[in-house]
């Protein structure tokens, strides 16, 4: 009887069974908490939104569970969901990045890295992004940045807040330097956005590194991170390559940055909404 | 000798020829900012620091005259022999180099000074403490901000454009790269370790990221190439100053007569429509 799922598979010790009947079909209705090693029955974990009951450890949700989280009734309109990248180099690595592509697009059911989309937080009209860090480790390319500047020229059209939530290895190495370039891009629309005196909030999630935080993550009215996530510039591998030693416990997680001075505070993620809804509430009447 | 693009394909034992530009891009006698500084501009004043940590010698910013004209000149700079490297930090700059280019950007903005960058880095410094003081920050920062510059702007890859540590003085309404510079969202060796597992296929890696000059002027990222002399401009670096200095000339010259709204809403209008490859 298996009521957990297991490591690995049984061994010897346990009778074989003759037939399926006497199995019990509980697998992977359990699950071992990252943190705390506590048993959660996983329907509880899902309603918490990946938030351990017990020890209040944050993993990771998904672009449409972020989505309904931060969005009232978790209803929201959609923009360009079939906007889908034309890998301009014809890159290839383990396989065409074109195949990779698909196959990311049929396992997840969305056209590449990042949800735009337009609701109501608490009664208010945003416009948000949210980022899919199962898509390509939520790599930035041409899509992702076309999203985001038109989600930027959208916010300015109806004068809304802006909402990105990040979760991103950094800028698509597949698409080359159209990657890079989309920094730019980014950055230059949320300049107007500054201009035009409308509120930008960057949520930081685990994990946010690269390309994206050297852009738009860190660019926010306000940056917010959730406990524990990692955010950086470069990743503690390349750290570690470069000055060939062990990185301190703790390093480049949201706690760090915010001693460090990088965000304005570090919010649990069932606090996020309410805590955007009062920023919001402060800057716009 | 330098391949063309479309040159028939280099026997076996030839490099491929993205992976020659990135050598030349990198080759130890190259010309760097400085070297092109004393060539093409006279009265140049170093201004150091960013006023809140340090000097970053990885960075390089000044006032200077080109043909008369004062401009602000920020460019990133590279050692040549081992001490020096190991004081400009091989081109890496820190926050505080992204900073202090700001903030000279920004007394250019004041005094309608043109501002000139010259891009030659292999990245960003990757330390414990450029993460600590900001990194990313600096950075994005930085992109947002050269967005919003009333003056001309002027971007010049002159060897290795290092991702986003490049990026980072590279919103130019105008961008510029030597025929033998590359331009890349990450370094060949770095995407060979990711993608084959092994940092020795850089060769690969390089083919596949397409980062020469001619790519990106392909693509439409940048506006133009300047030719370099024969065999490389660390043939001939007073011949590689004076090729650029015709092209800088000519471009100061098309975006002076452009009003503060005309010259931001160039830039934007340039990096906004980049790298529309979707369907």
């Amino acid at each position: 009887m298996s009521w957990f799922k297991r490591d690995k598979p049984a061994g010897d010790k346990l009778p074989k069974l003759e037939n399926g009947e006497r199995r019990v079909r509980t697998e992977g209705l359990w699950q071992k908490c990252e943190g705390c090693r506590q048993i959660i029955w996983k329907k509880e974990l899902e309603a918490n939104f990946n938030v351990c009951p017990k020890c209040g450890i944050h993993t990771r949700i998904d672009a449409v569970t972020r989505l309904k989280l931060l969005l009232d009734g978790g209803e929201y309109e959609q923009f360009d969901a079939d906007l889908s990248s034309s890998d301009p180099l014809g890159f290839v690595d383990s396989k065409p990045y074109h195949e990779r592509l698909k196959g990311m697009q049929q396992a997840t059911n969305l056209s590449d890295a990042m949800i735009s989309a337009a609701g109501r937080l608490e009664g208010r009209p945003i416009q948000i992004c949210s980022m899919e860090v199962r898509f390509i480790g939520g790599s930035m390319g041409s899509v992702v940045g076309e999203k985001i500047a038109r989600s930027i020229e959208r916010a300015m059209q109806h004068r809304m807040p802006l909402v990105i939530v990040s979760a991103s290895g950094g800028a698509r190495m597949q698409e080359g330097a159209i990657s890079l370039m989309q920094m730019a891009k980014i950055s230059s629309a949320l300049m107007r956005l500054d201009e035009a005196r409308l509120p930008f909030i960057s949520v930081l999630t685990d994990p946010t590194t690269g390309g994206v935080t050297a852009s738009y993550a860190m660019l926010g009215d306000l940056n917010i991170a959730e406990p524990g996530a990692l955010i950086g510039f470069a990743g503690p591998r390349v750290i570690e390559q470069t000055i060939r030693q062990k990185l301190p416990e703790g390093f480049q997680r949201s706690e760090f940055l915010l001693k460090h001075g990088m965000l304005d505070a570090v919010v649990p993620r069932l606090e996020l909404k309410s805590y955007i809804a009062t920023a919001l509430k402060f800057f716009v009447a | 000798m330098t391949p063309e693009p479309n040159a028939e394909p280099a026997p076996a034992a030839e490099p491929h020829p993205a992976w020659r530009r990135v050598q030349l891009a990198r080759h130890p006698k190259r010309p760097h900012s400085l070297d092109y500084i004393e060539r093409l501009f006279t009265d140049f004043q170093e201004l150091h620091g960013d006023r809140s940590f340090g000097d970053d010698p990885a960075i390089v910013a000044g006032m200077a005259r080109f043909e008369g004209r004062p401009v602000m000149v920020i460019a990133e700079q590279k050692g040549r022999d081992t001490k020096q490297k190991v004081y400009r930090n091989f081109g890496m700059p820190k926050p505080e180099g992204y900073r202090k280019a700001l903030r000279v950007m920004q007394i250019a903005a004041k005094f309608n000074r043109a501002v000139l960058t010259f891009l030659d880095t292999p990245g960003a410094y990757p330390g414990i403490d450029a993460e600590e003081r900001g990194q990313a920050e600096a950075i994005a920062r930085n992109l947002r901000e050269m967005a919003r510059l009333p003056v001309p702007v002027l971007v010049t890859c002159i060897g290795e454009g290092g991702s986003g540590g490049a990026l980072a003085l590279g919103v130019g309404n105008i961008v510029l790269m030597l025929e033998n510079a590359v331009y890349s969202v990450i370094s060949p060796e770095s995407c060979a370790a990711i993608i084959y597992r092994d940092s020795g296929k850089a060769e690969q890696a390089a083919a596949a990221l397409r980062l020469t000059a001619q790519d990106l002027h392909g693509l439409g990222l940048i506006d133009a190439i300047v030719p370099e002399p024969e065999g490389g401009a660390q043939e001939d670096p007073a011949g590689a100053a004076e090729m650029l200095r015709q092209h800088l000339r000519c471009r100061l010259e098309e975006l002076s007569g452009r009003t503060p709204r005309q010259l931001v809403d160039h830039r934007y209008a340039k990096f906004r429509r980049m790298g529309n490859f979707f369907a």
